[in-house]
């Protein structure tokens, strides 16, 4: 039984490692300019754990194999250095480990998170709601219009509330279904959630970010290879929450100002 | 503590009318095994809504003969709707994590086995223990009622995050009496829950027999002990914050709702409220509730491998102190379920570090099973083979947690099926594999027989590598950034994993098919089983000094004096190679290699 | 005598004969809605995070909060006796109400209280059908492709939003009306309701963006009457 199991032990710890080895199953490429950081600490973590969890099935299986009850009247021993030199192994092997990851993995999140966009970002707005996402830029004015929660209107496609009649910079916003931005330029995101929680999810770009409802939350990022993803919603939000999702189109700066002048018209 | 000589007086009399001794009972016995019966009920009910879900994200818009008659709204013609999938994820892990996971190894066989461990006739509080049984009972009535009312149960996942689960109706389906329904059964649980870790902290404290040190406790009743302290101040979070969700829900406060929501075209009366709020209070109970359930499977597991190893831990005193270091950074670390919540990023710094050291006491007592496997004489019964395939699951579950602790790494892995991996190893199979270690064990004490070994290893095999099966793929789907929480899988780079998706529904099928063989054992045994003796297992604790199952006051009027600590394994005893914990008979001899 | 007595009785048949016979037949109101002013553009939908309804439409599908045809008239403007008639109901089918390349079809449904109402999904996506009532009961329910089709029935007379909780896009209007006499204004922006009997109504037309107007017109046999209405469109 001992040694059935210790087999069975080693194909799972093999078994389970070789899709992680041969990247059967795994992230996507990396579209953006801060997406390196994670994806090295993934490896460096990816490497510490599985090594971890492999060498940790097959001790088990080995002893497990060695150690049944022979019935000879053998006593039973311990490890040579007991519970001492277990301890002091854990907290040695997982401290530096921790101390590793921890120390060195706050740059991705520094690098996201604790500073402000570049001056020249281009501000986009994006709304979360239950189902969709919509983006709004700011037109030729620079200026985004006020909303109004009590004008939105969905079924003429004033998602933001916008009241141009009385509001100046409301009358040139341009309001898109899908994320449309130019090659290697940050963007601003300024993003509202219009009901309940929602988030924003783009696994090429290495960013995700819950939208709270009552917060306007800024995110910045910069895409650098043009092409066509999708943006989805990873925070439980009703019933359409399997159906959540945009379109993140990044163009050369060219056919970006080119879509920005169509959607002015 | 007690005198040997002093006349023996009975906590309560034996019970005479069939309702005192099977229903309304205040021995912890019947109350460890109706809390035992709940959880099996439940188990089977969370497994039976993990298929309905499987299948639906598999087949999506096939018809399941018979769903109709269940919901007529949730699933019209047969074919599961988006909600009812999201309602019947919420009743899965509502029923899986409070009524199965805080329930069978905790206050199952902590309620059975805790009193008699430390040599009491009872626990503490006898009628409270029985009114915190009936409590939970209430409350998973008014859990399960939800699934019968016209708008179904709710659709906010257990962590009913707010405003969704706040505002009412006008957020959808399930999410009117359903929600409320379920805010009030789960602050009927805390009830529940706050007065048996009452019980255990006070019987640990104050009703251990003579000779009964705190040192000499056997490790599961320390870890019994540790999770009632743990859940004390946990469930104490929850319960006001239920209260203030079904305020908010019915009458018009504002503590999760801020102003300007629309929502179906509805401008939300509300102003004021912090949907962040319901977060911290959600986890600050949530993270320690994860440790709630599986401190207990720590120690039954480590209760049991002794008894199979023949020998005993390298330390049980560093396993304990562990147990605590866990219990203690429990309280700290609830922040790294909202690195990306919207909340100061800085924070996320700060959780992160309490996270990845509180891997260091779950890494030591893991490597001191390993290290105590180390030159046992190990017998491979079902116990043992539940309880060395749970440190195989358990450190499969543990290592995911470290990808999951770095804020960085969350960025890319929060929300999708790697958090539903690690969770489901860590609690679905690792906590699921202690209850099953502590069943087979414990069976033949609680009623006398013995449960079939050879349908026992079956179980073990299929339910072993099944669930390597299901939940390791899950790791993958994460890292390709499944979403989790989909009712079905549309996005266009989620088409290729359906393959994958397809194999773990099949493997989920099996290995659920597998745990029948279980029930069937359990109930064949029971009526069937071949009579067992006191001490099945060769075991050290006081409740195998007992005849099985134990008489109403546990040791038949018996002073119980303890002499030895639980572990006197491998050493050189009376009745064999172990030394009873009431046994007179001299110290042993040291373990070699000590 | 006699000759009086015969010519009174057939004066008498002949009357309730031409009564009789004039109730079926009744008159008729027609008329066209027209706007003044400038309307709102409508604007192209952009439905890209559901492919399969993209797929369906050769250009894309434009809002229809105001719908003109040419002449400067309004399509979808729901004419109707509001009063005047005798509560009646005249409805023998179903109105059916259809989601197809994630449109509403049609945009507005008029239908009677307690008509039924028979809701289909036409699409391979699921669609969640909820009608913002707020005199009648409000629900919403989801509806798998390939799912038999939803019934209801409205009791009290309301107009009443459609939207679809999936599809953010989705809008229409059910007019549950408490008459049987209704029209719903077509793509020349021209409507008509015969079969009046004799009597003096208020007609009122409804459009979901400008609101209602109302006029009065009496019936005395046969006769068309022809009744238009106005709007004043506004560019926002």
């Amino acid at each position: 039984m001992g040694k059935l199991l210790a087999v069975v032990l080693v194909l799972i710890a093999v078994g389970s490692a070789i899709p992680i080895l041969m990247h059967t199953w795994w992230m996507p490429e990396d579209i953006s300019t801060h997406g390196h950081m994670i994806d090295r600490q993934m490896s460096e973590t990816m490497a510490e754990s599985g090594i971890a969890f492999v060498a940790a099935q097959l001790v088990l299986a080995a002893f497990v194999a060695m150690f049944g009850d022979k019935k000879d009247g053998r006593k039973a021993k311990h490890l040579p250095g007991g519970a001492k030199l277990v301890v002091i192994a854990a907290i040695a092997l997982v401290g530096t480990e921790v101390l590793a990851l921890g120390v060195f993995g706050k740059d991705a999140w520094a690098e996201v998170y604790f500073r402000k966009p570049v001056a020249d970002a281009i501000p986009i707005q994006v709304q979360a709601e239950q189902f969709g996402f919509y983006f709004r830029y700011a037109g030729p004015d620079g200026k985004f219009g006020p909303m109004h929660p009590e004008k939105i209107d969905e079924g003429s496609q004033n998602f933001f509330g916008l009241d141009p009649e009385h509001d100046v910079e409301s009358r040139d916003d341009i309001v898109s279904a899908s994320l449309v931005i130019p090659m290697n330029k940050e963007i601003s995101l300024m993003m509202h959630a219009k009901d309940v929680g929602h988030s924003f999810y783009v696994r090429e770009l290495r960013i995700q970010q819950d939208f709270v409802p009552g917060l306007d939350i800024p995110m910045h990022f910069t895409a650098t290879k043009a092409g066509k993803y999708e943006i989805v919603c990873t925070q439980l939000c009703g019933l359409g929450h399997y159906n959540m999702r945009a379109f993140l189109e990044v163009k050369s700066p060219e056919e970006f100002d080119q879509w920005l002048k169509q959607q002015s018209q | 503590m007690l005198d040997a000589s002093a006349p023996v007086v009975h906590q309560h009399a034996p019970p005479t009318s069939f309702i005192r001794k099977w229903v309304f009972s205040v021995d912890h016995k019947v109350i460890g095994k109706q809390y035992y019966g709940l959880a099996l009920i439940s188990v089977f009910l969370g497994m039976i809504l993990s298929w309905l879900m499987r299948f639906h994200l598999v087949w999506t818009n096939a018809a399941i003969p018979g769903l109709q008659l269940i919901s007529k709204n949730g699933a019209p013609g047969g074919v599961m709707t988006p909600e009812y999938y999201l309602s019947l994820l919420t009743m899965h892990g509502t029923l899986m994590v409070f009524f199965v996971l805080t329930n069978a190894p905790f206050a199952g066989f902590g309620n059975y086995f805790l009193p008699i461990q430390v040599g009491a006739e009872d626990m503490a509080f006898p009628r409270f223990n029985m009114m915190s049984f009936w409590v939970t009972f209430v409350a998973f009535v008014v859990l399960i009622a939800a699934f019968f009312i016209p708008d179904g149960p709710p659709i906010s996942g257990w962590t009913a995050y707010a405003p969704l689960s706040a505002v009412g109706r006008d957020a959808g389906p399930g999410l009117a009496w359903g929600q409320t329904l379920w805010a009030i059964s789960i602050g009927l649980f805390c009830v529940g829950q706050l007065l048996g870790s009452l019980n255990f902290i006070a019987t640990t404290l104050d009703l251990r027999t003579k000779g009964m040190t705190l040192s000499r406790l056997p490790i599961s009743t320390w870890a019994w002990f540790i999770t009632s302290c743990i859940g004390l101040l946990a469930f104490a979070v929850l319960l006001p914050a239920c209260v203030l969700l079904i305020l908010d829900r019915v009458a018009g406060t504002s503590f999760f709702i801020p102003a300007g929501l629309v929502i179906s075209d509805h401008l939300q009366p509300h102003a004021g409220g912090s949907p962040l709020l319901w977060q911290h209070l959600f986890w600050f109970f949530g993270h320690p509730e994860v440790y709630i359930a599986i401190v207990p499977a720590v120690g039954i597991v480590s209760h049991i491998l002794m008894a199979s190893m023949r020998k005993p831990l390298l330390s049980v005193k560093v396993v304990y102190s562990s147990m605590i270091a866990i219990g203690f950074l429990s309280y700290m670390v609830w922040g790294h379920h909202m690195f990306l919540s919207g909340m100061n990023p800085f924070s996320g710094l700060v959780f992160s570090f309490p996270t990845l050291v509180i891997t260091i006491p779950a890494t030591i007592i893991t490597m001191i099973w390993i290290g105590s496997v180390y030159g046992a004489n190990l017998r491979f019964h079902t116990p043992c083979l539940f309880s060395l395939g749970f440190i195989s699951v358990f450190v499969a579950g543990g290592v995911s947690g470290f990808f999951l602790a770095q804020p960085s790494l969350d960025i890319q892995l929060h929300g999708t099926y790697f958090v539903v991996g690690h969770f489901h190893m860590v609690m679905g199979v690792a906590a699921i594999f202690g209850i099953l270690a502590g069943s087979y064990f414990w069976f033949p004490k609680m009623t006398g027989r013995m449960m079939n070994d050879t349908l026992g290893r079956l179980h073990f095999w299929i339910t072993f590598i099944g669930v390597y099966c299901i939940f390791m793929p899950f790791h993958y789907l994460g890292l390709a950034g499944n979403v989790r929480r989909y009712s079905s899988f549309v996005d266009d780079y989620l088409q290729p994993l359906l393959p994958l998706h397809k194999f773990i529904t099949i493997a989920a099928f099996i290995t659920g098919a597998a745990q029948f063989i279980f029930l069937y054992n359990l109930i064949y045994s029971r009526f069937k089983g071949a009579p067992a003796p006191a001490n099945p297992w060769d075991a050290t604790s006081l409740e195998w000094s007992t005849t099985s199952p134990p008489p109403f006051d546990n040791f038949g009027g018996r002073h119980v004096v303890v002499y030895h600590g639980p572990n006197e394994y491998g050493v050189s005893g009376a009745h064999g190679d172990f030394i009873m914990q009431d046994s007179s008979e001299p110290g042993p001899e040291p373990v070699p290699g000590d | 005598m006699q000759v009086v007595k015969v010519c009174t009785t057939l004066v008498a048949a002949l009357s309730i004969a031409a009564i009789v016979t004039a109730a079926p037949g009744g008159g008729t109101v027609t008329g066209k809605v027209t706007y003044t002013g400038t309307p709102v553009k409508p604007k192209p939908i952009d439905m890209s995070k559901e492919p399969s309804c993209v797929k369906q439409h050769a250009t894309p599908e434009m809002t229809e909060t105001v719908v003109t045809g040419p002449g400067n008239t309004l399509e979808n403007v729901v004419v109707y006796i509001s009063a005047g008639a005798p509560a009646e109901s005249n409805a023998s089918s179903a109105a059916t109400f259809d989601q197809k390349g994630c449109h509403y079809q049609p945009h507005v449904l008029a239908f009677e209280v307690n008509q039924e109402l028979k809701i289909t999904n036409s699409d391979q996506t699921s669609h969640n059908i909820h009608p913002l009532a707020k005199v009648n009961q409000e629900w919403n329910k989801s509806q798998p492709p390939g799912t038999p089709p939803l019934t209801a029935k409205y009791e009290k007379p309301e107009f009443i939003s459609v939207k679809c909780n999936i599809h953010p896009w989705m809008h229409g209007y059910f007019a549950v009306l408490g008459t049987s006499h209704y029209a719903v204004s077509d793509g020349s922006g021209e409507f008509k309701l015969p079969n009046l009997p004799p009597g003096k109504y208020t007609l009122t037309a409804w459009q979901e963006s400008y609101g209602t107007q109302t006029q009065e017109v009496t019936i005395s046999g046969n006769e068309t009457k022809t009744v238009n209405f106005t709007f004043t469109a506004k560019p926002y």
